[in-house]
């Protein structure tokens, strides 16, 4: 079992791989809550907590909780280093990502075969089967730590998908990509050799309860308007699952792979709410993999959201099974670690916050809504017409019907067309002859398997999807491109660098408003960056807030040091005394505080939270407060204090300006000395930008910051007050 | 091809159907579309779908791919590999591992050719 506070330990995990067998195999969905109550709250669409996890930002307000939405949460990873990617996977799955996608590297479709060892990666990882086994060994146990079974995911395409199939199936993944219109359009595969690969690595994937997700999503990304080719995705959408299901998949493991294809400034739930419609209706029988849109995606991560969520809405008045997450930084680069946990939290955080919404709201009956749904229908089935017209799937291929920008009928003559004797691997498929044998499970098409076997396998005592240890297992082939020889480079040596991507990379972003125009501003940055003594420097965004008056400018650099860690001076975790035992003795020792928001300063909400009962605050205690309210002098409460034989000031300083929250800090320890009376006050200074070191800088005997909350302050009140009279007492 | 948008008159036959006659008719045509596919795929074979015959017979998928190779180059792959490997194995009377092995690099092959193909 992993321990929480400790990192997962990748070389522990390559040991002994070439023995490691999966826990289990299959697609998982998650389970319904029992009852739906969570914390004070009742919810109406929830799945099962999990033992462990981090919960929203906003979490601890509402007593730390985290509740889980019921779509499987996809997040996709793809640093190209696969001993990194496992790393994140961890974070991913505290977040609440029980499907996690590995993206292939660049040109792995073309390969023809299984790649073995653990090669880098370009946009991705290669898929082989130590970088498979040694994921589904970490995944085993991350999931144990979090208490969900966590899917793993890739890629089922190219000229190498049966194979890729059968390790798959071996090695426990759980979910794939498998769409032959993917190799047709996007690769520019053979389109006969696709659809009799797929034939076979369709059925190997069901003998092993894979999920399938389909390729259409990548005509909304490859068209001139996305939105324009919703019909022709519905026909790609069901081309995939009649063809799955007569191979022999389950209709419930057969997912659609679906985007909304907008976004705004397009009015993008009118084009987008009637072909999420539409498609459930249609494809009723089968699941919703709900994607969100990168078509439109710039290197704006607030605009990229905001359509996220805009998609996310989309799954709740519709449906999703599987939610997929897009990081919000697609748009500048390979996704960052902390991206992919921003894009999950997109997605909890809009579906628990929409939890209920069908109760309240539901789809107009008839209208505008009605008339779409039923009008995308009819031009997908205008084009199902037209391929048998033409001759059939092959034939409408080359005459270009796909991904052409037009909203069929319109054609506007910039499909994507293939041949059916070209393409990558052009030629390359043999009929079976009549005594053609297969000795395996899980085998489609013609198969002359002799009588005397009772299933094929039998003819060689057990295929590798039967037996496991019958897997021949490869561990490198390659000295050099390796991940022991990558581990090496990036040894823990007790330093510490910042990363975004893989380990040690040192990347950070620095966020300018620069008061220039566009170009201007640009180049002020990549000089800033510069002068900040980061290499590799960046922009990864910009956005004019006006021609004249500024730019902002994102950049990204290196950093060149790393941070000694045993040089470092960590504060002190404060110990807090028990609850009880604070009631117990105020109840016997009475404690009186004197508070207010000190200065030119009418801030009170944290001050009112560390105070009042309502809030746990140190009334709760038993702790009698005086407040007087905001914007008051130190004097005036310095005066209280005294007037009502107090034991400690607390003064609340929000505001920073002009370091006014210091200046008042000083000022209420000098009166306090000046009025003879600093000994028999305890003083306590709070605020979001106040903490403990600077406090006590400015005279006072503690400091509280950001997520302070009652029993911090009571605590150290009462340690303090404790030492204090135990004093007095021996004096 | 170019084609201006004229749904309106291609939709004719259709505009009366119910929603639920409409989807009938989607997976209808969706299943004429595809079942010449399903059957190309029944009756066909690739390096691929060989490879992957080998691999769930425990080969490594470098022996899996020299096997094929060599498959191709004496045009077996019809009879599938993993026939060709057993067949080859009973000829000789050995483990299939070691007769698939023997066939990876290079040896074997006109024999098995001989006795699959039934002619010289």
């Amino acid at each position: 079992m992993l321990d929480k506070n400790k990192k997962i330990d990748v070389e522990e995990i390559l040991k002994d791989l070439d023995k490691y067998e999966p826990k289990r195999k299959g697609w998982h969905w998650r389970e319904k809550h029992d009852t739906g109550d969570i914390g004070e709250f009742h919810y109406s669409e929830v799945s099962k907590d999990l033992v462990q996890s981090e919960g929203l930002p906003a979490s601890p307000s509402f007593g730390n909780i985290d509740p889980q939405p019921m779509p499987v949460i996809t997040s996709e990873i793809a640093s190209g280093r696969f001993e990194d990617d496992i790393r994140r996977m961890r974070m991913a799955a505290w977040h609440g990502a029980d499907h996690l996608m590995v993206i292939r590297t660049a040109g792995q479709s073309h390969f023809d075969g299984l790649i073995e060892g653990t090669p880098e990666g370009v946009g991705g990882v290669p898929i082989t089967r130590k970088q498979v086994r040694a994921t589904r060994k970490a995944l085993d146990m991350i999931e144990e730590e979090v208490g969900r079974p966590i899917n793993f995911h890739s890629y089922v395409s190219g000229v190498a998908g049966p194979d890729i199939a059968v390790m798959f199936a071996e090695e426990g993944v759980n979910g794939a990509h498998q769409d032959p219109q993917y190799n047709v359009l996007y690769r520019n595969i053979n389109m006969v050799r696709s659809f009799v690969d797929a034939a076979v690595a369709k059925s190997i994937m069901a003998a092993a309860d894979m999920a399938q997700i389909d390729g259409a999503h990548n005509a909304n990304a490859t068209a001139m308007k996305g939105y324009a080719v919703m019909p022709e995705l519905m026909v790609q959408h069901a081309i995939n699952c009649k063809f799955s299901e007569m191979v022999g998949m389950k209709k419930e493991n057969i997912c659609l792979s679906t985007v909304p294809p907008s976004a705004p400034p397009a009015p993008c739930m009118k084009l987008d709410l009637p072909y999420a419609v539409a498609l459930r209706e249609v494809f009723k029988e089968y699941k919703m993999r709900a994607q969100m849109n990168t078509k439109y995606m710039t290197s704006c991560t607030r605009e990229a959201t905001v359509t996220h969520v805009l998609n996310l809405l989309i799954s709740e008045l519709t449906s999703a099974d599987i939610q997929s997450t897009i990081t919000p930084d697609e748009g500048r680069n390979v996704p960052w670690h902390y991206n992919n946990i921003h894009a999950i939290n997109t997605a909890k955080q809009a579906l628990i916050g929409m939890d209920g919404l069908n109760e309240m709201v539901e789809l107009k009956k008839d209208g505008y809504l009605r008339s779409k749904v039923r009008e995308l229908k009819e031009r997908a089935i205008l084009f199902l017409e037209e391929i048998l017209e033409v001759g059939g799937y092959f034939k409408a291929v080359e005459d270009g019907f796909f991904v052409d920008s037009g909203e069929y009928p319109a054609r506007n003559g910039d499909g994507i067309a293939r041949f059916i004797d070209k393409g990558v691997a052009a030629g390359t498929v043999v009929e079976r002859e009549e005594d053609y044998f297969a000795p395996v499970c899980a085998h489609f098409g013609y198969n002359n398997v002799p009588r005397e076997y009772n299933k094929p396998c039998d003819a060689i005592n057990g295929c590798t999807l039967c037996v496991h240890s019958k897997i021949k297992y490869i561990d490198e082939l390659d000295e050099e491109d390796n991940v022991y020889k990558r581990l090496e480079r990036v040894k823990d040596d007790g330093t510490i660098t910042p990363e975004v991507e893989w380990k040690k990379d040192g990347y950070v972003t620095v966020t300018l408003m620069i008061p220039e125009e566009e170009n201007v501003a640009e180049a002020a940055a990549l000089a800033m960056g510069k002068r900040m003594n980061l290499t590799d420097v960046e922009v990864i965004h910009k956005q004019v807030m006006q021609a004249a008056e500024g730019t902002l400018v994102e950049i990204k650099g290196r950093v060149n040091f790393k941070i000694d860690k045993s040089n470092l001076v960590i504060p002190k975790k404060q110990k807090l005394l028990d609850e009880q035992f604070m009631k117990d003795w105020v109840a016997e020792h009475p404690v009186k505080v004197v508070c207010a928001t000190v200065g030119q300063d009418e801030h009170s909400v944290g001050l009112r939270e560390v105070i009042d009962i309502k809030h746990g605050g140190i009334e709760k205690y038993g702790i009698k407060y005086i407040y007087l309210g905001t914007s008051c002098p130190v004097e005036k409460l310095i005066d209280a204090a005294i007037e009502s034989k107090a034991d400690a000031i607390i003064a609340s300083t929000i505001i920073t300006h002009n370091d006014v929250h210091t200046k008042n800090m000083d000022k209420l320890n000098n009166i306090c000395i000046e009025k003879g009376v600093r000994d028999k006050f305890i003083l306590i200074s709070g605020g979001t930008q106040v903490t403990d070191e600077i406090a006590k800088a400015h005279g006072m005997d503690a400091g509280f910051g950001r997520g302070t909350h009652g029993i911090h302050v009571a605590s150290f009140l009462i340690e303090t007050l404790i030492k204090k009279r135990g004093n007095t007492n021996e004096s | 091809m170019k084609r201006d948008d004229d749904f309106e008159k291609r939709r004719t036959h259709l505009k009366d159907l119910s929603d639920e006659e409409l989807s009938k008719r989607f997976w209808q045509l969706t299943t004429e579309v595809v079942k010449p596919l399903v059957e190309l795929a029944y009756s066909h074979t690739s390096a691929s779908i060989e490879r992957s015959v080998l691999l769930r017979m425990g080969f490594s998928s470098i022996e899996a791919a020299d096997i094929v190779k060599e498959g191709l180059a004496w045009n077996l792959l019809g009879k599938g590999m993993g026939n060709v490997v057993l067949t080859y194995a009973k000829l000789k009377d050995m483990e299939y591992l070691n007769a698939g092995r023997e066939l990876a690099s290079g040896k074997g092959w006109s024999e098995v050719n001989k006795v699959m193909r039934g002619d010289n």
